[in-house]
């Protein structure tokens, strides 16, 4: 496994109290591997992957528990200056909006550049030949005169480009792509994910995408996990997902999408609002929107069950959901 | 078919690009919309889609008067509004009523919710007479629902999805006709989406409202709409009933649009016949001749450089009466169907093979 998070724990102290934001995460990417995190906003999927990176604001956040295995090394056991070398090297992000995480007052090739000048020692004027190189790598029209230019003056989309070939530049085992094509129109994310999906061939790395749309996860994924209040409620092989969801909150997303047949009707909606998570219910976290609760769900927190070999259901009526 | 309650022809909004400080110089203009007409029914869903850029929310602003057009007209009831002011303005925008994108953004942190939702009697008090406010604004939060126990509340005590159904009170407060939606979901969870947008449908229904329903996520816009315009740099380059566009599209930019969106089903990924659009959507300050959408295009040829197609069934579906021969801006119009999102993919057995009428 290249790489392994295992019982992952993660909560932030605000004034207004501890906000659990991750509660015993585990998960597992192999090399050429894509898993998708699905997950709404406050699920966790985006603070997992930071505490991952190690890029995670600490304080206010915590990681109280758990072990993070990269390659068989615990990174939480790791110093700050080794962790750093893994950083960027080893594992790299790209995150949902390029703008603002480009700098603005470099150039695209200083930026570019600066990679191997400080993980690889080399020199501007060869750096900046890789940048032109890498430019080139992700399609971007005209990349020896562009190389100047600075992250205004490109698109959307282009953007988007440099910061993969950023992530790309030290040829990492691992890459974390942070709702990679949200910002972005259609028709441009069209093109980011199949760069995306053909570099990560190319270079037989692991791909974690982290998303809230079940279609970008559906074209895609290998595998699926599903967060819910900072847990996992679903894992299993993208096919297995969409034909039968093993869990009331998976399902309840996918019903949610309005479908060709249901015009003119009332569309599924999951009722209510997901928890706050400084006040997670107790038993499973869904229990006050699921249409399956039953009084063991508001006492007893599921553990993941298995489904099949490579499914898991942290719901304790996973059968009645899959076969109903 | 019901007479339509706004029309609009011809509407043009260019903002101008000026230089210098002292002497302003005007040196080009950005072409936000630049040419739009279409007909909103009375108690219809008109749905505009459209990637960021390509005008969607200009229209939607100058519907409600907040952009004063370069030309054109919007008729409401056959009245022309562009031109009004003063009182005959204030009536008309009585009865033309928006829902922004961002519920975080769009209501007053500082007012309470009933303050909000009731700030629209202010201004039109032959609403509602100064004593009965309250309870109007009590009565429009159950309508949304929302406990009217809420009303002194402030917006940050609420989640996005409540937000909106603020909004949306607000909206519906002076009993308008006609709705002006932007986006009114996308800032909003997938769990909650849904319940927004069956709110939506809900109140279309109860007060017989006419929506304009503008978006860029096409399954959506699919399901509420009974029609629908896919903009372009400006300009509706098709538009149709909903199955006309979804499962008929004419025009190479709507295949394009609706072929790049993701298909909630991984068996579809095979099946698909993707058209990936080469490079960006032009900048509107400086749009190409003849036709707008000819340098992304794999049709484009010489005579789309310089005619401009013109909105209207296309000559080769004139004298058919399928479900292809609607409003498409394509010199070469041809069908082409694409896996539309809202589908489950067809199984083998399916019709994609098949040509239309």
């Amino acid at each position: 496994m290249l790489l392994e998070v295992r019982d992952l724990q993660v909560e932030f102290r605000t004034r207004d109290g501890i906000a659990k934001a991750v509660n015993g995460v585990s998960y597992a990417v192999d090399a050429g591997e894509t898993l998708a995190v699905l997950g709404e906003s406050g699920s966790g999927k985006s603070v997992t992957a930071q505490a991952v990176m190690g890029i995670l604001d600490i304080p206010p956040g915590r990681i109280t528990g758990g072990e993070i295995l990269f390659q068989g090394r615990d990174l939480l056991k790791l110093k700050e200056d080794e962790r750093r070398k893994v950083r960027g090297a080893e594992m790299a992000m790209i995150f949902q909006d390029a703008l603002s995480s480009l700098n603005p007052v470099l150039s695209v090739g200083d930026q570019l550049g600066e990679m191997f000048v400080v993980h690889r020692g080399m020199s501007r004027k060869d750096a900046r030949t890789k940048a032109v190189e890498l430019m080139d790598h992700v399609r971007i029209p005209a990349a020896r005169e562009r190389v100047k230019d600075y992250p205004h003056q490109f698109s959307g989309g282009m953007r988007q480009r440099i910061m993969i070939a950023m992530a790309l530049a030290l040829e990492p085992a691992l890459i974390i792509a942070d709702e990679p094509t949200t910002a972005l129109d259609v028709t441009v994310q069209a093109q980011v994910m199949d760069l995306l999906a053909e570099l990560q061939r190319e270079y037989h790395m692991g791909l974690i995408l982290i998303t809230h749309d079940l279609g970008v996860v559906a074209d895609v994924a290998d595998r699926i996990a599903v967060m819910y209040a900072g847990r996992i409620v679903e894992s299993a092989p993208v096919h297995d997902i969409y034909k039968a969801p093993a869990h009331p909150y998976t399902r309840g997303l996918l019903d949610s999408i309005p479908r060709l047949d249901q015009k003119g009707q009332e569309l599924y909606a999951i009722k209510g609002l997901p928890p706050n998570l400084m006040n997670i219910p107790p038993g499973c976290a869904f229990n006050p929107r699921c249409p399956m609760a039953q009084d063991v769900c508001r006492t007893d927190v599921p553990p993941l069950y298995e489904v099949s070999g490579e499914r898991r259901s942290a719901c304790h009526f996973w059968r009645e959901c899959l076969h109903d | 078919m019901t007479e339509p309650i706004l029309e609009v022809s011809g509407l043009v909004k260019h903002y101008p690009l000026t230089q210098g400080i002292l002497f302003k110089k005007q040196v080009g203009s950005v072409k936000a919309v630049d040419g739009v007409d279409f007909a909103l029914r009375r108690g219809e869903t008109l749905g505009i889609v459209g990637e960021s850029g390509c005008g969607k929310s200009t229209v939607a602003k100058m519907l409600v008067n907040l952009e004063r057009p370069t030309e054109g007209r919007i008729r409401y009831k056959g009245e022309d509004i562009t031109k009004l002011s003063g009182k005959a303005l204030r009536t008309v925008r009585r009865n033309i009523q928006m829902v922004f994108q961002d519920p975080y953004t769009s209501l007053n942190p500082r007012m309470t919710v009933g303050d909000i939702i009731g700030e629209p009697f202010e201004i039109h008090p032959e609403v509602a007479p100064k004593g009965d406010r309250r309870a109007r604004v009590r009565e429009l939060l159950d309508v949304v629902g929302l406990n009217p126990e809420y009303i002194n509340r402030y917006p940050h005590q609420f989640s996005g999805g409540q937000r909106q159904r603020i909004g949306i009170a607000r909206g519906l407060a002076l009993r308008p006709e006609v709705i002006v939606a932007d986006e009114p979901v996308s800032a909003l969870d997938v769990s909650v989406q849904a319940q927004v947008i069956n709110l939506l449908d809900r109140l279309q229904a109860e007060f017989e409202l006419s929506y304009l329903f503008i978006a860029h996520d096409l399954s959506i816009v699919r399901h509420i709409s009974d029609r629908v315009g896919v903009m372009y740099l400006g300009r509706i380059v098709e538009i149709g009933r909903d199955a006309e566009i979804y499962d008929h599209p004419t025009h190479p930019y709507t295949q394009a649009l609706l072929s790049a969106v993701p298909v909630p089903d991984p068996e579809a990924r095979e099946q698909r016949d993707r058209i990936i659009l080469a490079g960006d959507v032009p900048s509107p300050t400086n749009i190409p001749s003849g036709c707008r959408f000819r340098t992304r295009c794999w049709k484009a040829q010489e005579r789309c450089t310089r005619e401009v197609p013109l909105l209207a069934v296309p000559e080769e579906f004139r004298r058919v009466s399928g479900p292809a021969a609607h409003d498409s801006a394509c010199h070469f119009a041809e069908e082409k169907r694409v896996v539309p999102p809202g589908q489950r993919p067809p199984g083998p057995t399916d019709d994609l093979g098949k040509e239309g009428p």
